[in-house]
C-alpha cells in the first residue's frame, strides 16, 4: 500500500501542503477559485509545530484502523488487498465518532461543508498525492509498502 | 524615535489572488507580514523588507510581488538613494554600516569586456559529445624540468592534487552558513571529485569522511586547529586575506555559537569567534615561510599548501613572495568577493577586480619563472562558465566559487547575511530557518551546477579547436578585449578584438 512519511527534518512549517490538499479536494481544484468563490474543505493534512519542530501529519492508514471499528454507520472500512483505510463519503453521517478515536487526530470535522467527516484518502485521482508533489522542500514522500507495520494505537 | 528612514522595497500584493493562507508570513523571517483576522487581509511592514523572495517564491497563487520603492528622495545622481539612506542611518545610530555578500557597485566588469576566439578553417573545432575532453586539473607545484634517468621520466615529489573540473567550493566557514549548508557544499564536492574549502570555523568530525575533497584553512583565528584537521585534510590553506574585506578579521557573535560549532571551533560555547585582521604570527615574508613550512612539517610534506590573499593593488609582489616563502597554491580573492559581513564601506572600496590582479599575477611569476612553483586559484566575481573560461585564459589553474554556490542552495543575493536571519536558510543558524536547505536537494543542485558549467567549459573548448583545459592555462590568445582602453588591454595581456 502507499504511504506517505515526513521528513521532519526538512519541514519548513510554511503549510503549503494543507493548502493543496484543501484545493485537491475542492470542486473546482483551482486554487483561487476554491478559497475565493467556494467555502473550502478542511486540510486533511495537518502541519504539528512547536517552535523549530514540525511536520505533516495526515491517515497513517493503521493497521488497527479504530475510526473503523468505531464507525456507526460502516462508512470506514479497511482495503484487505491494499491495507488503506478508507472512507466512503456516501455513508458518513457526521457523528464525528472517528474524530474521537483517531489516535493521530488525522480526522477532521468538515463544519463548514457537508458536515462529513474528512480524512486522507491519498489523492485517488493522482498520481502523487497533491501534498507529496507540492512540497517545496521534499519533506513529505511516499511509498510502496509491503509489510504491513503495526502501530499501536 | 520617529526614523527618517524610508522603506527600500514595496509589497505588491493582488488582492484578487491573495487567499489568506500567510505562507508568506510563515516564511519571512524579517517580519514583514501579518494578518489581520478582522478583515481577513494581510497586512505589511515595508520598512522591514529585504527583497530575499522568499515569500514570494513560496506564494501558491504568485500574488506577491516585491519592488523597488519607486517613490523615494528625488532623483539626484550624486545623491542616490542609497548614500542618502546610508547617511541617514549612521545620523541615527552613529555606527559602521555592516552588510554581506560581494561588492554590488558598477565598477566595471572585465570578462564582460572579454570576448572568446573560435575556429575556422584552419584548425578544427571540436564536439565535446563525440570527442574526450580533459578538464582535469592538478594543484600544486609543478616540476621545473623533465628529467630522463635510463631513459624513465622521473618526477619530483611535490604534492598534488587532483580535481575533475577546474571548479571548487570558496571558502565558507560552518557558523557563516548554517550546517545544511556546510555539508551540501562538502558532499556536492566528494561526489563530484572536486574540492570545497572549509573555511576558518573549524571542520565537523562526521565531515571528515570527504576529507580527499576538502581544503582546510588555518586563519587568524586559528579555530579548530590541531594535527589531524590538517592531516583529515587534502590541502591547508592559510588565509591572509578575503576579497570582500581585505585587511579586516572576522567575528561570528557568541549567540551564533551553539555547541556543535564551539566544539568544531574548539572555543567555549556562547563565547564570540574573533579572528584578528593579521594573524598575529604574520609580519613579513619570512614569518610566511615560517608558518608555511611549519605546516608542511606537521603534514609530512604530503599536502600541498595553499596561501590566500585579497586582490590588493601590489598583489603581484605579495604573491611572488608568497610562492618563494613555499606556497604550492595561491589564491586571489578579487573585489566581489563576497563575505557573511563586512564594513559596506570597505566592500564596496577596497581592493581590485580580480581579473586585473590575475592577469597581473600571473604576469609578473612568468616573467619571474616561477610561475610553475605554483597553482594559481581565483575567486571573487565569478558568476558563469565563460567567466571561468576567460579566467582560465587569463592563466589561473581553477576557480573558487562562493556566491554561486550559495545561489544553487537558495540565495538571492539580497545581502542580509549578517542579520543571521537569512530566510533561504543558509547564512543563519536558527533552526527554524536551517532547516529550509534541504540536503539532498542542496547537494543535487551544487552537482547540477558543477556538471552544467563543466559541459559548456567543454562546449567553450570546444569550439576553440581545445581538447583539455591544460592547453587554454594562459592561453591569452584565446581572448580579445573589447570597450577597453589600452592600459586595460595592456594589464590584461590581451589584444583588442579585431586585432
Amino acid at each position: 500500500m502507499k504511504r506517505i512519511y515526513a521528513r521532519e527534518e526538512v519541514c519548513i512549517g510554511c503549510r503549503l501542503c494543507e493548502i493543496h490538499c484543501q484545493v485537491e479536494h475542492s470542486r473546482t481544484r483551482n486554487i483561487i477559485k476554491t478559497f475565493k468563490e467556494e467555502v473550502p474543505p478542511p486540510p486533511r493534512i495537518n502541519v504539528e509545530e512547536e517552535g523549530p519542530v514540525s511536520f505533516a501529519l495526515q491517515c497513517r492508514h493503521c493497521d488497527e484502523p479504530y475510526c473503523a471499528y468505531s464507525c456507526i454507520a460502516g462508512a470506514i472500512y479497511q482495503d484487505e488487498q491494499t491495507g488503506e483505510v478508507i472512507q466512503d463519503i456516501e455513508k458518513c453521517i457526521g457523528c464525528w465518532t472517528c474524530v474521537l478515536t483517531c489516535t493521530k487526530g488525522a480526522i477532521r470535522p468538515d463544519l463548514r461543508g457537508p458536515r462529513k467527516a474528512a480524512k486522507c484518502d491519498l489523492c485517488p485521482d493522482r498520481e502523487i498525492p497533491a501534498c507529496v508533489e507540492m512540497c517545496p522542500n521534499d519533506a513529505l514522500y511516499i511509498v510502496e509498502e509491503e509489510i504491513k507495520e503495526t502501530v499501536p494505537g | 524615535m520617529l526614523t527618517s528612514l524610508l522603506p527600500e522595497f514595496t509589497v505588491d500584493r493582488s488582492e484578487d489572488r491573495c487567499i489568506q493562507c500567510r505562507v508568506c508570513e510563515r516564511q519571512c523571517s524579517f517580519d514583514v507580514f501579518g494578518y489581520d483576522g478582522e478583515n481577513n487581509v494581510m497586512v505589511h511592514r515595508e520598512e522591514n523588507c529585504v527583497a530575499c523572495q522568499r515569500c514570494s517564491v513560496l506564494c501558491p497563487t504568485n500574488a506577491l510581488v516585491i519592488r523597488e520603492n519607486q517613490y523615494t528622495y528625488r532623483p539626484n545622481a550624486n545623491w542616490t538613494r542609497e548614500y542618502i539612506q546610508d547617511l541617514k542611518k549612521q545620523a541615527e545610530t552613529g555606527g559602521v554600516l555592516l552588510t554581506g555578500m560581494g561588492c554590488d557597485k558598477p565598477h566595471k566588469i572585465y570578462w564582460d569586456h572579454i570576448l572568446i576566439n573560435a575556429s575556422q578553417v584552419t584548425n578544427p573545432s571540436i564536439d565535446p559529445l563525440r570527442e574526450p575532453m580533459e578538464l582535469r586539473t592538478h594543484l600544486g607545484r609543478k616540476p621545473d624540468q623533465l628529467e630522463m634517468v635510463d631513459g624513465k621520466l622521473v618526477l619530483p615529489d611535490y604534492p598534488n592534487v587532483e580535481i575533475s573540473t577546474p571548479i571548487m567550493f570558496g571558502a565558507m566557514s560552518y557558523g557563516a552558513i548554517s550546517y545544511n549548508s556546510f555539508r551540501c557544499l562538502a558532499r556536492a564536492a566528494f561526489e563530484y571529485g572536486t574540492m570545497f574549502n572549509t573555511g576558518e570555523g573549524g571542520w565537523p568530525m562526521e565531515l571528515r569522511k570527504y576529507g580527499k575533497s576538502t581544503i582546510v584553512q588555518c586563519a587568524s583565528g586559528r579555530f579548530g586547529l590541531d594535527l589531524e584537521y590538517f592531516n583529515d585534510a587534502a590541502v591547508v590553506e592559510i588565509k591572509i586575506g578575503q576579497g570582500a574585506k581585505p585587511g579586516i578579521g572576522g567575528h561570528l557573535p557568541g549567540e551564533k555559537v551553539s555547541e556543535h560549532i564551539s566544539q568544531t571551533r574548539m572555543i567555549p560555547e556562547g563565547s564570540d569567534a574573533i579572528s584578528p585582521a593579521p594573524h598575529h604570527d604574520i609580519y613579513s615574508i619570512e614569518d610566511l615561510h615560517m608558518l608555511i613550512h611549519a605546516i608542511k612539517e606537521a603534514v609530512d610534506y604530503q599536502k600541498p599548501v595553499s596561501v590566500k590573499i585579497s586582490a590588493v593593488h601590489n598583489a603581484p609582489a605579495i604573491a611572488s613572495g608568497m610562492v618563494r616563502a613555499g606556497a604550492d597554491i595561491i589564491v586571489l580573492d578579487g573585489l566581489r568577493g563576497g563575505t557573511g559581513a563586512a564594513p559596506k564601506i570597505l566592500r564596496d572600496n577596497v581592493g581590485i577586480p580580480i581579473e586585473l590582479a590575475l592577469a597581473a599575477v600571473d604576469t609578473r611569476l612568468r616573467n619571474e619563472g616561477i610561475r610553475n612553483w605554483a597553482s594559481l586559484v581565483v575567486s571573487g566575481g565569478i558568476r558563469n562558465s565563460a567567466d571561468i573560461f576567460k579566467a582560465i585564459a587569463l592563466g589561473a589553474d581553477a576557480v573558487y566559487i562562493g556566491t554561486p554556490a550559495l545561489m544553487a542552495l537558495g540565495c538571492t543575493v539580497c545581502q542580509k547575511c549578517y542579520t543571521g536571519k537569512c530566510a533561504w536558510g543558509i547564512t543563519t543558524q536558527d533552526p527554524y530557518l536551517t532547516k529550509r536547505v534541504n540536503p539532498e536537494i542542496g547537494t543535487q543542485n551544487l552537482k547540477n551546477l558543477l556538471r552544467a558549467w563543466s559541459l559548456e567549459i567543454k562546449e567553450l573548448l570546444g569550439c576553440g579547436g581545445i581538447n583539455s583545459i591544460e592547453s587554454l592555462r594562459g592561453n591569452r590568445l584565446q581572448l580579445r578585449g573589447i570597450g577597453l582602453e589600452s592600459w586595460e588591454l595592456e594589464a590584461l595581456g590581451i589584444r583588442g578584438a579585431g586585432q
